[in-house]
């Protein structure tokens, strides 16, 4: 598969497998202002989701179209980055699994904006504002979270502790990514991770956690196919229309 | 300490030259979460330009029953109502 088209597909994975997490909370938020805020943010990244997989489609020119490459694809074809199949499990572990996420995606995102290919460059200009807003969000509840009562800290300081391992395989570049550097339309991890560790510590302080180690060992092979049993039962609602009846639509 | 979010009235100027105007209320532990929060349920559809929150419980309000001190004595005085000036029609909002 062609690096570029294999480079979408990634984007695309993460958006979409996170916004499929995040609207398992609509009607089930903490509080009704949580529940509108977390569905707005699935609602982003399913539009951003929209634009990375058109554009795949577009270049892979095999005839999927973007419904074919969300519902008709199985499990180990998924591209995204182990951290999003992770469980919502409580709301801390769904704030910081966001909140890892949105650091490095903002980050990543402006980079895009200067991308050498003129229609990356334009959906991350598009998605950039949205983008801007999710990490100002999920920094500003981790700092309450964080820093609440008691119980809040706890459990985000173990959420921290338990996710840590899931937060270094967007830097972890193979071949592909690799690629997308050299040709200008990606940047390049170390800059990237740098930004992360430097925003993602500020906040963490704000918050009163404690950062695990900069250097700990890090999962990952989300971005190869490789993935945990997790992602098998996200993919079994959000593909069970498509499945069970082909071709439906409404 | 509460473990309920206080109340905030939430204000929004629709576009520049209007005033605030209140358009609900909602929960949230701070101001900034408030502003965040307010942004998510109330703007959603490009309502704004500009977003205030404030503390419900900051807010002083007149009591019914001094309606009549209040309210009453301006009914007889229509000198004090601009009602003999007629508008052009291009003048929006005022």
């Amino acid at each position: 598969m062609d690096h570029k088209v294999n480079y979408l597909l990634r984007l695309g994975d993460n958006a979409l497998i996170l916004s499929q997490q995040l609207s398992q909370w609509c009607g089930k938020g903490p509080a009704l202002e949580e529940d509108m805020a977390l569905t707005n943010v699935a609602l982003d990244l399913l539009g951003q989701t929209r634009m990375w997989y058109e554009y795949a489609a577009e270049l892979e020119g095999a005839g999927r179209d973007e419904d074919a490459l969300a519902y008709l694809r199985d499990a180990h074809e998924f591209k995204n980055c182990l951290l999003l199949e992770q469980p919502n499990g409580n709301y801390a572990d769904t704030l910081v699994r966001q909140f890892f996420f949105d650091a490095w995606h903002y980050f990543l995102i402006e980079a895009l904006t200067r991308s050498s290919d003129a229609r990356i460059a334009a959906i991350a200009e598009k998605s950039l504002k949205e983008v801007t807003y999710h990490l100002r969000r999920s920094g500003d509840l981790m700092v309450r979270l964080g820093d609440g009562t008691e119980l809040s800290h706890a459990r985000t300081q173990a959420a921290v502790n338990e996710l840590w391992m899931y937060s270094g395989e967007v830097f972890a570049y193979d071949a592909v990514d690799e690629a997308m550097v050299a040709a200008g339309v990606a940047p390049a991890a170390d800059q990237l991770r740098a930004h992360w560790l430097a925003h993602v510590g500020e906040i963490l302080a704000e918050a009163t956690l404690v950062m695990p180690p900069a250097d700990a060992w890090m999962q990952s092979g989300g971005k190869q196919g490789r993935h945990s049993e997790h992602l098998g039962y996200i993919l079994a609602e959000m593909q069970f229309l498509q499945r069970a009846y082909p071709g439906a639509q409404w | 300490m509460s473990k309920e979010w206080p109340l905030w009235e939430i204000f929004i100027r629709s576009q520049h030259g209007l005033a605030h105007k209140h358009v609900g209320s909602l929960h949230a532990p701070d101001a900034e979460m408030a502003v965040n929060n307010a942004r998510d349920v109330y703007t959603r559809r490009n309502e704004g330009v500009s977003i205030w929150v404030v503390r419900a419980a900051d807010i002083v309000a007149s009591s019914p029953a001094d309606k009549g001190a209040l309210f009453d004595p301006s009914n007889s005085k229509v000198y004090r109502h601009p009602t003999f000036f007629p508008m052009p029609e291009e003048v929006k909002n005022l």
